[in-house]
C-alpha cells in the first residue's frame, strides 16, 4: 500500500509523543484526561493524554501508539489539532477531517475512528475527574 | 524499475528466477515453438523433448519415475488436483450423498490446501482440521488419533510457510499407507530446499511450484504414485487429455523447460545453499533476540527449513514496522491492511497471542542473500522497533509491569 507523503511525514517524525506520567500518576491528576482506545488483538492502541486548564482549554497533549503507519499519523495529527483548542472545540472534530487530511484510503478509515475516540474518552475522563457533566455514549454515530 | 529496488526478504513468497533458467526458457518462445502434442512434425518433436527432459529432471529432484510427474499451473492447481481429484476418485457414496469420505489436514495449512477441503465439505465428505501445536508440527501420533474406517485422503504439508516449521511427513505417510490412505503433501515451501525421496517418505501425491525454487510462475507440478498403491484422480479439466489425462491443456513448454532446470539446479545446490541460508537465519534471530528485548521466534527452534524465519516483536505493529524498513522487502502477519483486522491465521492456530500475531515479520531468503544483506536487515529493524516502541504504549504498561492480556480493552 502506498501511503501518502503526510502519513509518512508524522510516521517518520511524529508530533507529540509521550506521555504526562505513568498510568497511576495520571490517574491521579485532575488537570489530565486519559484516553485509551481500541485493542492489541485488533493491532491498533491509542493512548492520548490531555492537559486542560480550569477553563476548559487544552494546552497540551502527549500521545501513545501501537498501530499501522496510519494509526500513527492520526493520533499525531489529532495531537496538533486539539492543542490550544477549548474542550467543546476538541470533541467537534470528526474523524472524516483525519481522513481528508491524511488522505487516508477507505481501509484505514478506522484509524482516524480511533483518533476520533481518544480525543473524546480523555475529555471524557477529564471531565469525570472535574465533576462535569459527560456525554454518555462516546460511541454515537461511528459506523465500523 | 529503475528505482533502486528494496533488498528482497520475501523469498517465501516468490523467488527470482534464476538466469540460468530463463536461458534454458527463451529458445521455446521463439524458435521452438511447437505444441508437444503435435505428432507429426519437427516442432512437436522438439517441444516434447524439452517436456520429458523437464519430467525427468522434476522426478530426480524427488526421487520419482517420470511417468509421475504431472505438469500443472503452479502448487494452488497441483493441491486442488490432488485432494479433490483422490475425493472424488475414492468417495465412499455418490454426488449428493453424505457420508462421501474423512479427510484429515491441519488449520495452518495454505489456502490452496482448506478451501478445497471446504469445498469437499460442501460436497458431503467429513474434514478434520488438526489444531497445530504450539511448536506448530503435526505428529504423527496428532494423525493417528483422528484416523477413521471412513478416512480416505491425508493432506499435510511439508513445510509451513508463514514460519517454516516442519512436520513429521515420512512417518505420517509410513502411517498412511499402513492404512491405506492417500497421502498427499503440499511441498512447496520444501521441495528444491531439502532432500526428498517419495519412496524413502512415503509420499503418494506431492504438489510443488516453480515459482517457489527460483523457476517461473505459472508452472508447477504434481507426483502422483503409479505403484504401492497406484494413486488415481478425477481429473479437474476436460479436454485434450494431456498429461495422461489428469491435466487437459496445452502445455507452457517454455514454462516446464525452465521449471525442470530449476529443478536440476535445486538437486545439485541444495545442500551448500541450505547450509548458508542456516547460519543466515541463526545469525538474524540471535542478533535481534541480542538487540531487541521480548523477541519470539515463531515455530519449533530446529524443525524449520533453513530460509524461513518468523519473528515477533512485542509492543510494535506489523505494518508499522515495515513502513520503518520499507527498503527490505518482506512479509508480515498483521492484517492491518485487510478489512478483517485479523491477524495471521497461521500464527493464531499456533496460540501466538493476538498482539505478538500483529507484531511478527517473515524474512525468508534465497540462493543470492548476502552477508552484508542480513548485517543491514538486522540494524534496520533493530532500529525501526526501537522508534515504535518509544510510541507504543503496550511498552510503557510492559515497562510499568501490567500484564497486558488482563487489561479490559475496549474492543471494535
Amino acid at each position: 500500500m502506498a501511503y501518502s507523503d503526510k502519513v509518512i511525514e508524522h510516521y517518520q517524525n511524529p508530533h507529540n509523543v509521550g506521555s504526562f506520567g505513568s498510568s497511576k500518576e495520571v490517574q491521579a491528576r485532575k488537570d489530565v484526561g486519559v484516553g485509551i482506545v481500541g485493542a492489541p488483538e485488533c493491532g491498533d492502541v491509542m493512548q492520548l493524554h490531555i492537559q486542560v486548564s480550569d477553563a476548559g482549554v487544552i494546552q497540551d497533549a502527549k500521545f501513545k501508539c501501537f498501530g499501522c503507519g496510519s494509526a500513527i499519523a492520526s493520533s499525531s495529527l489529532a495531537t496538533e489539532w486539539i492543542k490550544g483548542k477549548t474542550v467543546d472545540e476538541a470533541l467537534a472534530i470528526k474523524n472524516t477531517e483525519i481522513v481528508e487530511e491524511l488522505s487516508l484510503p477507505p481501509v484505514k478509515i478506522h484509524c482516524s475512528v480511533l483518533a476520533e475516540d481518544s480525543i473524546r474518552a480523555a475529555i471524557e475522563d477529564w471531565k469525570k475527574k472535574n465533576g462535569h457533566a459527560t456525554a454518555v455514549d462516546t460511541h454515537a454515530a461511528h459506523a465500523h | 524499475m529503475n528505482k533502486p529496488r528494496p533488498l528482497y526478504l520475501d523469498n517465501a513468497a516468490t523467488t527470482r528466477c534464476d538466469p540460468r533458467v530463463v536461458e534454458v526458457m527463451l529458445p521455446y518462445l521463439t524458435e521452438a515453438y511447437g505444441n508437444s502434442g503435435s505428432r507429426n512434425h519437427a516442432f512437436g518433436w522438439e517441444a516434447e523433448e524439452a517436456v520429458e527432459k523437464a519430467r525427468e529432471q522434476a522426478a530426480a529432484l524427488i526421487g520419482a519415475n517420470s511417468k509421475e510427474i504431472i505438469f500443472t499451473s503452479g502448487a494452488t492447481e497441483s493441491n486442488n488436483l490432488a485432494i479433490k481429484g483422490a475425493a472424488h476418485m475414492y468417495a465412499k457414496n455418490p454426488e449428493g450423498q453424505t457420508g462421501r469420505g474423512h479427510i484429515i489436514t491441519a488449520l495452518h495449512e495454505h489456502k490452496a490446501v482448506l478451501d478445497p477441503c471446504k469445498r469437499l465439505q460442501k460436497e458431503g465428505f467429513d474434514v478434520t482440521y488438526l489444531q497445530p501445536p504450539a511448536d506448530g508440527v503435526i505428529t504423527v501420533d496428532m494423525v493417528a488419533k483422528e484416523i477413521r474406517p471412513d478416512t480416505i485422503l491425508v493432506s499435510i504439508m511439508w513445510a509451513n510457510n508463514e514460519i517454516g516449521t516442519i512436520n513429521e511427513i515420512p512417518a505420517i505417510g509410513k502411517l498412511c499407507h499402513d492404512k491405506e490412505i492417500i497421502f498427499h503433501s503440499d511441498g512447496t515451501q520444501w521441495v528444491g530446499k531439502m532432500p526428498t525421496d517419495v519412496e524413502r517418505d512415503n509420499i503418494d501425491l506431492l504438489s510443488w511450484s516453480g515459482h517457489k525454487m527460483y523457476g517461473p510462475k505459472g508452472v508447477g507440478a504434481l507426483y502422483v504414485r503409479r505403484r504401492k498403491p497406484r494413486v488415481r484422480l478425477e481429473a479437474i479439466f476436460d479436454g485434450g487429455g494431456q498429461e495422461r489425462g489428469m491435466r487437459s491443456g496445452t502445455l507452457n513448454i517454455s514454462g516446464i523447460a525452465g521449471f525442470g532446470k530449476a529443478c536440476e539446479l535445486c538437486q545439485h545446490e541444495m545442500q551448500s545453499e541450505g547450509e548458508r541460508l542456516l547460519k543466515f537465519r541463526n545469525r538474524l534471530e540471535t542478533e535481534l533476540a541480542k538487540a531487541i528485548e521480548v523477541t519470539q521466534v515463531n515455530g519449533n527452534a530446529s524443525k524449520r527449513v533453513p530460509n524461513i524465519t518468523n519473528i515477533s516483536f512485542g509492543f510494535v505493529e506489523g505494518e508499522s514496522l515495515l513502513m520503518g524498513i520499507k527498503d527490505i522487502a518482506c512479509s508480515s502477519g498483521s492484517a492491518c491492511t485487510s478489512a478483517s483486522l485479523e491477524p495471521s491465521y497461521v500464527l493464531k492456530s499456533l496460540g501466538v497471542g493476538d498482539e505478538l500475531a500483529h507484531s511478527s515479520l517473515r524474512l525468508s531468503m534465497s540462493r543470492w542473500t548476502t552477508d552484508k544483506e542480513i548485517e543491514y536487515t538486522i540494524a534496520s529493524i533493530t532500529k525501526a522497533v526501537l522508534h515504535l516502541r518509544k510510541m507504543s504504549p503496550l511498552y510503557d504498561l510492559f515497562k510499568e509491569g501490567v500484564d497486558i492480556s488482563k487489561i479490559q480493552w475496549q474492543t471494535h
